[in-house]
């Protein structure tokens, strides 16, 4: 049985409890101790140069050209938090309970309890360093809804919250640089972590430039990589974002968490054809003012302008009264993929739903939809050719965000000590769906207020500087990485890596997406191993690896999709339930809503890796509920 | 519909690298530019040659990874829009499109289309922040900030870090880069207690970092899938005056 190591105590006091157990590193020794953080997205890079503030010798490794450039850079909506500055009722413990339930009772009390906590400090941070949140007329702060709240609290730039957050972390983290405490390593890819007697102590890594295979040595690891819904090939994620640095600490024991849960957003730009490399998410914000609806007969293929009111089916207003259109994420989502597969879907393909803005245009005025969405608009225009201000947008769900992750305590720490594991990256907070703009809260939660304190723990009963690269565990790594390289580039098949990427895509979109079943996921991991056999044949990598090889690089995070999709699919099948964004068509209420099964499968399944093609062994760390009584959950 | 494309090949930063020619058949409107160059690839492969390499990352005009000038314009002929969001229904059939890397001084070649930007980050590492610790700092609406003041921050903080403007620009200026952020931090009133300073401390590294100076051309504006207006680079003037002369 796996434990969290929560705190004791009332919920609200133990993070206090916590700290005052933690133990401290003086300010003088903090200098000895090295920290390698892989990732400088919002949750590495704010958790870098908070360490490198506090006195610690950080490097910073990311795959992109510079940390500024982080998928959560991309992140568009807002952050939440408890601040309850509009008066409407807001209070951690509506946030704790919010997030809680949105999870739909999947996640541990005490971290979610822990982040609502700390989202208050995040927004004083943040506009400390100068993010430019939203104000009003009065000068003071505006925030907005998102879906599964009935309260108005995430803070919001424009339609870029998440580039304003990251470049508020990056500024901190090149101060950093300035000062000396953090090296940074752009276009370095990690392709191992080193463990030394049991504790996580580097990692090796690629240099994307030149292709040396190079170790790091430190006295402990923080990955913030990110999450791995690439392994759906189409998703809202970057074309860099992969399973691979988090999935190969798997491959040396640290334990998978609940890697079903993924999220599938419910508004982003339909599929256009064959030669989709992305999907563009067009934020959850634009529900707070857009209202979804499909025709009410099928096969209607009128303009939308055409089709009158009595023929449209506003259909999350109809189902869900009480939240409507900003009902939760998988929930919209399912919704939008019934009334799709009756055959009422929109535009090209029929797999497509609007999003209106007509009624919103005439309430407020073309002027304010500019200034709340203008640039979502624009995007829109720029990907379809339509003007959204004129005709409805249309919108699909689609693969955007990984609730699961490597398995980590309440400390943040993996089951291997010295590993610790940060955002999207780890599995903590958000259950089995995560609710909106409460990712970019996890993120700098993690960053900047939790591992400065926890990885100190660790810390102070470790002898700095105790492993270097010399070791042979390191020499190990690099003769292992180097040989997989060999082997991806000696192939020389006839199909390229982007083929077996799409292929794998479809078939976790077709049997581990949306909705799941018992046959579905069997056949899921029939075949998953065999297109597997096959990369390992037919692949073709282009190149050398002495130097910049975008293919190789692609090869290598493609290599292990094609095998951490295969644990995706055992978890969905063995979590022989529904809850949240994990949907098992035969556990559902009447009305089609999830169905959990908390008597059997209220814990979270930690998987250890055992072998290539050997099923991997399940540890349940038991979740128990005090303070949110688990209900089933209704958005009516 | 078919495409003649002309790309700059460069195999390593010093090596000398020429343009050429491939054959883009079949490209639907609908793709963006890098998916065109996907397809573009792909055949490549399947032939067993190298690919074009090209920076990009999110596809959707926002991490500032890709680089590329389309026909002469940094990130191609649409205004305000990056080259990974320009969309091929913007050609037609039968079009040539020249593709080459941003050329500056301040950023050399790596591979093909790819180039090395991070005298932009050295930039940033110089001052572009302000000095708030972790924790340690007051309620958010302690500091009041008129939403005039806060727009103006964001239409500044915008910059997404290309490095189109150099590329653009015919002295190779970081200055419309290097005022949007100054002037970003500078009309808020967190960041003028650093203003001076940090004026003169990043554009001291800009001018390290082998940028030119600015001649007023605005070719940097004109290039920018940001829309970053040069008022910012007359915002910068009046901060690096202030601060020469030290009125606060
Ligand atoms: C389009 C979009 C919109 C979103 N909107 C919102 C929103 O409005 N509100 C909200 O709360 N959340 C939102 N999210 C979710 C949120 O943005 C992410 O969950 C969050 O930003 C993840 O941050 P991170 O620091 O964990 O990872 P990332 O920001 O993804 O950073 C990962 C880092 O790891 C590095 N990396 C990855 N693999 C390797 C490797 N092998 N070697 C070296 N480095 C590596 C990368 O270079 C990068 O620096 C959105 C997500 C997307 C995709
Ligand atoms: S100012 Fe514009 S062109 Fe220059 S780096 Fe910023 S976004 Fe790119
Ligand atoms: S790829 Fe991110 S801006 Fe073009």
């Amino acid at each position: 049985m796996l434990d969290g190591k929560c705190p004791s105590g009332p919920i609200h006091e133990k993070w206090d409890r916590r700290k005052q157990e933690l133990k401290l590193v003086s300010p003088a020794n903090k200098r000895r101790y090295k920290i390698i953080v892989v990732g400088t997205g919002l949750a590495g890079a704010s958790a870098a140069a908070t360490l490198g503030e506090l006195g610690c010798n950080v490097e910073a490794f990311c795959y992109q050209d510079s940390p500024r450039r982080g998928h959560s850079i991309a992140a568009q909506g807002g952050i939440n938090a408890a601040k309850n500055y509009p008066n409407d009722g807001d209070s951690i413990f509506r946030l704790f309970y919010d997030t809680v339930k949105g999870g739909d009772f999947r996640a541990r009390e005490a971290n979610v309890y822990r982040l609502a906590m700390i989202s208050n400090s995040i927004i004083d941070q943040c506009v400390a360093q100068g993010v430019p949140f939203a104000r009003d007329y009065a000068g003071y702060l505006d925030n907005r809804s998102f879906g599964g709240a009935q309260v108005s609290r995430t803070f919001y730039a424009r339609g870029q919250t998440g580039q304003q957050l990251l470049l508020g972390a990056y500024a901190a983290l090149m101060r950093q640089v300035r000062a000396g405490s953090v090296k940074l390593y752009p276009r370095t890819e990690m392709l191992d972590l080193v463990i030394v007697d049991g504790e996580a102590k580097g990692i090796t890594v690629r240099d994307l430039v030149s292709g040396d295979i190079k170790c790091h040595a430190a006295d402990a690891v923080c990955l913030c990589t990110g999450g791995y819904t690439n392994v759906f090939y189409l998703s809202t994620n970057a074309m860099g974002s992969n399973v691979t640095a988090v999935y190969r600490a798997y491959k040396k024991g640290a334990f998978f968490a609940n890697p079903c849960f993924t999220q599938i957003h419910p508004t982003c730009i339909p599929v256009s054809g064959e030669h989709q490399s992305k999907l563009t998410l067009m934020s959850e914000s634009l529900r707070n003012d857009g209202r979804v609806w499909v025709p009410k007969n099928k096969g209607d293929e009128r303009p939308p302008s055409e089709i009158a009111e009595p023929e449209r089916d506003y259909y999350l207003e109809r189902k869900y009264p009480a939240f409507g259109n900003l009902a939760p994420r998988d929930i919209a989502s399912r919704a939008a993929k019934e009334v799709c597969d009756e055959g009422r879907g929109v535009g090209p393909g029929g797999y497509g739903v609007y999003l209106d803005f007509e009624d919103a245009i005439k309430r407020l005025g073309e002027n304010t939809i500019r200034e709340r969405y203008g640039n979502l608009f624009e995007m829109y225009e720029r990907i379809t050719g339509e003007d959204a201000y004129k005709q409805p947008m249309r919108i699909y769900p689609a693969p955007h965000y990984a609730m699961g992750g490597l398995w980590v305590d309440y400390n943040l720490q993996s089951n291997i000590q010295g590993l610790f594991v940060l955002g999207e990256a780890n599995f903590s907070d958000h259950g089995a769906n995560r609710l909106g703009a409460s990712a970019l809260m996890q993120g700098l939660a993690d960053g900047y207020f939790i591992i400065s304190y926890t990885i100190a723990d660790y810390l102070a009963l470790t002898k700095p500087g105790s492993v270097n690269t010399g070791h042979a565990e390191f020499r190990r790594s690099i003769e292992d990485v180097n040989a997989s390289i060999k082997k991806l580039l000696s192939i020389n098949g006839r199909r390229t890596v982007n083929e077996f990427h799409r292929k794998l895509g479809r078939i976790m979109w077709e049997y581990v997406g949306m909705s799941r079943n018992e046959d579905g996921l069997k056949k899921a991991l029939a075949v998953i191993p065999e297109l597997r056999a096959e990369f390992w044949e037919n692949v073709t990598v282009t190149g050398s690896g002495e130097e910049l090889n975008q293919e190789l690089e692609k090869a290598g995070r493609v290599a292990d999709f094609l095998e951490f999709a295969e644990l995706m699919a055992r978890d969905a099948f063995y979590r022989n339930e529904s809850c949240g964004g994990h949907f098992r068509v035969e556990h559902q209420m009447p009305d089609g809503e999830a169905k959990r099964d908390d008597e059997d499968f209220c814990y979270v399944a930690a998987w250890e890796f055992k072998g290539i093609n050997k099923e991997p062994e399940l540890h349940k760390e038991p979740l128990s509920f005090e303070d949110v009584k688990p209900a089933v959950r209704s958005y009516k | 519909m078919d495409l003649n494309l002309f790309v700059w090949r460069q195999k390593r930063p010093d090596e000398k690298g020429a343009m050429e020619r491939y054959e883009a058949e079949d490209i639907s409107p609908d793709m963006s530019f890098l998916e065109m160059l996907d397809v573009v690839n792909e055949e490549l492969i399947k032939r067993g040659m190298e690919p074009i390499a090209f920076d990009h990352d999110c596809r959707e005009g926002i991490c500032g990874m890709c680089s590329q000038v389309i026909n002469g314009i940094p990130h191609g002929p649409r205004e305000k829009t990056t080259a990974c969001q320009l969309h091929m229904r913007n050609f037609k059939d039968g079009d040539t499109i020249y593709i080459e890397p941003f050329r500056a001084k301040a950023f050399p070649v790596i591979k093909d289309l790819i180039i090395d930007r991070s005298a932009l980050d050295r930039i940033i590492q110089a001052g572009g922040y302000i000095s708030a610790h972790t924790g340690g700092v007051p309620d958010a609406n302690t500091i009041l900030i008129p939403k005039e003041d806060a727009d103006t921050a964001m239409d500044a903080a915008e910059c997404i870090g290309c490095g189109a403007c150099v590329a653009a620009c015919p002295n190779g200026s970081a200055m419309l880069f290097t005022a949007a952020k100054v002037s970003h931090l500078a009309v808020l009133p967190q960041g003028k207690i650093e203003a001076a300073r940090r004026v003169c401390v990043m554009t001291e590294a800009m001018l390290k970092e082998g940028f030119g100076n600015c001649g007023n051309h605005y070719e940097c504006q004109a290039a920018c899938p940001k829309g970053i207006k040069v008022k910012f680079i007359a915002k910068l003037n009046r901060e690096y005056i202030k601060a020469q002369i030290g009125i606060k």
